[in-house]
């Protein structure tokens, strides 16, 4: 019981140690300063020369969506085709069958949003080429693809007036070469040699002790799992995810897995800080998420660890805790940790299943999801944290009647409704989707469907509702955890939670990144006693309160119905 | 837009090979050197390999240490958990005649004694641990149907009870296939 404790301390302490050097290391890296990475420059200019682009050439923020929007449009085509058909192409030595068109369109979409949502199950629905051309790719790209965008909004605050943001092609390139394949490189040889299959053969055909004949999936994973946490994208080799014993074999690589998805969305925030020359600005920002994010585990703990009631009147004694879904080798402790922090940054991969995890352990997974800025995805947690800056800018400059600026530059009516437009698309489409596959369920229960809605759900009640909740939360937050309870492959909830993720991708990234655009244009007024100070303890305070207000009035209703009506039943 | 399209194409070839083909291989070729070479480390008996140390089994023969409850019966080539919900009225009946079942096969077992691994099924379907009070329980069980003395099984267990990480972090668990195994090894 102590040790498992123990064990999750030294896991958020090390995560600690490894990402604020990190930070440091990344704003360095962004910079053009000297680093010992510089060494890669040769490659990287090779790569550049390849492309025919100038990595000096300068974009303002439209230029900078123009060329990530072609790009991500460029990734989404072609990985549609390979999906669909990859059952016709090389390195598929299961004989894995073709996606369905909806599938492969939810698939291709999940991934190039960095959300990995998985409606299909990695033994059986994709090819090893799949797998690494497609998946792990994407997972590799689509973390670059916001910590890129993120830099570009890091370059509108550096200088007083510019709209020169860097170069998208450049900070795609470097996000990569400097920050996750080293990186990634690292963390996959640990897993290696730590149990985590990386050969190319296929399933191995054996008789068990008992003498069962059994067949054992297997397949070049660790080069995969060690960017699905790295870039916070969180889709696994296996269907399990990192529940599966190949995919996390002990607690040593869960240890490793669950800080290796927390240390870049840390570190871009300590970055940020330090490339704008605003070091106060950015622990502040890092205070009010470590707290969020400290409020949200803690109570997880408690739900967690005091076991499932209605088992205990069943008779039995739950030890170290809740074990449904859980692994004996993380115990419950490690479980509701990584249950935490897998829905705050958004990664979504899950080490047990969060279905089977306490009514109220689902109200806090679901809030991380819908706040989606206590760290936050790669690079986009930041850019989500920055709207509701501007919120809280704008609420306090009403409140204290002066107007709102952010760091030196004054806001005005166009950037503000930009943020307000941001900020209500999330509830639009969580209560949105939500309500339509309420309906769907309840009203076209029997309808002819290749799966028909009343056979979505795998548990009754509210549960039941949570689990289409949680779907589209998880869709709109581009986390990829599921309560995988729910029946998700088929044409319904595909094309649903696909239409979803592209909103809930590029609305938060071109939202902040045109605020940070249009701000940087303007006339830098230096800060006076008339400045509202926003890397103060009381303006901190603010923006939690607004982070919290905002939420709860847009998703109470929605939790009341859900996990909250779930345990009032369950503790009767 | 045009001026974009080029670069973007030329970019994804680039990366392409980068990542997925150098970096998989490199990862690949380094795990060689590892112990079971990249492909999964293997247990043996008798110079057959009986499973995968990491992968667990259905054990339901009485002779044997039973593992947890698994969603899929143990399939490695369909990994997957229950995802039955904790007010699931139909689960709880499940789990209760998990219980039932435990207690039919040790006459003498306490419902409070029985730790919740042995009735709830596990994340991956496929967990190879139980904790070291679920096999303790199973003891006299697999003592009478070996026809061992129980000292001998509960030191068996002893030794095969693997420590926390470090002696720090973590839970103390058994892995039930080299229990298993090394049951089958004392008592032929």
């Amino acid at each position: 019981m102590q040790t498992e404790l123990l064990g999750i301390i030294a896991t958020f302490a090390l995560t600690l140690v490894i990402a604020i050097p990190l930070g440091n290391y990344l704003a360095k890296v962004f910079a053009g300063k000297r680093v010992w990475t510089n060494i890669f420059s040769p490659l990287e200019n090779l790569i550049y020369k390849i492309a025919g682009v100038n990595p000096n050439e300068q974009m303002d923020w439209k230029q900078h969506l123009k060329a990530m929007l072609t790009i991500n449009t460029l990734w989404l085509i072609y990985g549609f085709f390979v999906l669909m058909y990859q059952d016709r192409l090389p390195l598929n030595p299961d004989g894995n069958a073709g996606m369905s068109p909806h599938l492969a369109l939810n698939t291709i979409i999940s991934f190039v949003v960095n959300c990995n949502l998985q409606h299909y199950s990695g033994e059986s629905g994709v090819s090893y080429l799949t797998q690494q051309f497609i998946v792990m790719f994407l997972q590799f790209v689509s973390a670059a693809t916001g910590i890129a965008i993120a830099i570009s909004f890091f370059k509108a605050f550096k200088e007083k007036t510019t709209n020169k943001l860097g170069n998208f092609w450049q900070h795609f390139t470097l996000a990569i070469t400097r920050v996750l394949l080293p990186l990634s490189i690292v963390i996959a040889l640990v897993l290696a040699f730590n149990g985590v299959p990386a050969s190319y053969e296929g399933k191995d055909q054996l008789t068990s002790l008992q003498g069962d004949s059994i067949s054992v999936s297997r397949g070049p994973a660790a080069a995969m799992v060690a960017i699905k946490h790295l870039g916070t994208n969180g889709g696994g080799w296996f269907g399990a995810n990192s529940a599966h014993p190949l995919e996390n074999p002990s607690y040593f690589t869960n240890m490793v897995e669950a800080i290796s998805q927390m240390i870049i969305p840390i570190a871009m925030v300590i970055a940020f800080g330090i490339f704008i020359g605003r070091r106060k600005l950015a622990w502040t920002i890092f205070g009010v998420m470590t707290i969020g994010f400290l409020l949200l585990l803690v109570p997880t703990l408690q739900s967690e660890l005091g076991g499932n009631p209605k088992i205990a009147q069943l008779g039995i004694t739950q030890v170290s805790g809740a074990m449904e879904g859980k692994e004996v080798r993380f115990g419950p402790t490690a479980t509701a940790y990584w249950s935490t922090i897998t829905t705050v940054v958004s990664t979504g991969s899950v080490n047990g299943m969060h279905d089977s995890t306490m009514p109220l352990t689902g109200l806090y997974q679901l809030l991380a999801m819908m706040i989606n800025a206590f760290y936050g995805g790669c690079g986009v947690g930041l850019l989500n944290y920055f709207v509701y800056l501007i919120i809280a800018v704008f609420i306090a400059g009403l409140m204290v009647g002066r107007t709102p600026e952010f760091l030196g530059h004054k806001l005005e009516a166009r950037e503000v409704k930009i943020a307000a437009l941001v900020t209500l698309i999330s509830p639009f489409l969580i209560m949105c989707g939500t309500a339509l596959a309420s309906y769907t369920f309840t009203q076209h229960g029997n309808a002819a469907w290749d799966t028909t809605p009343s056979a979505w759900l795998n548990n009754p009640n509210f549960h039941g509702f949570s689990e289409m909740l949680y779907e589209v939360t998880s869709s709109n937050a581009n986390n990829g955890s599921g309560f995988e309870g729910l029946g998700d492959n088929n044409m319904f909830w595909n094309i649903l939670t696909a239409i979803i993720l592209l909103f809930g991708r590029f609305i938060p990234i071109i939202g902040p990144l045109a605020i940070a655009g249009l701000l940087a244009k303007k006339k830098y007024i230096p800060e006076s006693a008339g400045t509202l100070k926003i890397d103060t303890k009381t303006f901190a305070l603010m923006t939690f309160a607004i982070i919290l207000v905002l939420n709860a009035l847009s998703y109470f209703p929605a939790l009341a119905l859900g996990p909250i009506a779930e345990y009032f039943t369950m503790i009767k | 837009m045009k001026k974009y399209i080029l670069p973007s194409i030329k970019l994804t070839a680039v990366f392409t090979v980068i990542l997925c083909i150098l970096y998989p291989l490199f990862i690949s070729f380094a795990a060689k050197l590892s112990k079971g070479e990249g492909s999964g480390e293997k247990v043996m008996l008798n110079g057959k390999a009986v499973g995968y140390k990491l992968i667990g089994q259905s054990f339901t023969a009485p002779q044997y240490f039973w593992g947890r409850p698994s969603a899929v019966g143990y399939n490695a080539a369909g990994s997957a958990g229950s995802n039955k919900g904790p007010t699931n009225t139909d689960y709880l009946k499940e789990v209760s005649n998990r219980i039932d079942t435990l207690l039919k096969y040790h006459p003498t077992l306490q419902k409070s004694e029985i730790p919740a691994e042995m009735v709830t099924a596990s994340g991956s379907g496929l967990d190879p641990n139980i904790s070291v009070k679920g096999a303790e329980i199973q003891a006299k069980r697999i003592a009478t149907y070996r026809h061992l003395p129980l000292s001998k099984v509960l030191k068996l267990i002893e030794t095969h009870t693997e420590k926390p990480l470090l002696g720090l972090f973590g839970p103390k668990k058994v892995n039930v296939l080299a229990l298993n195994v090394a049951l089958d090894q004392i008592s032929k």
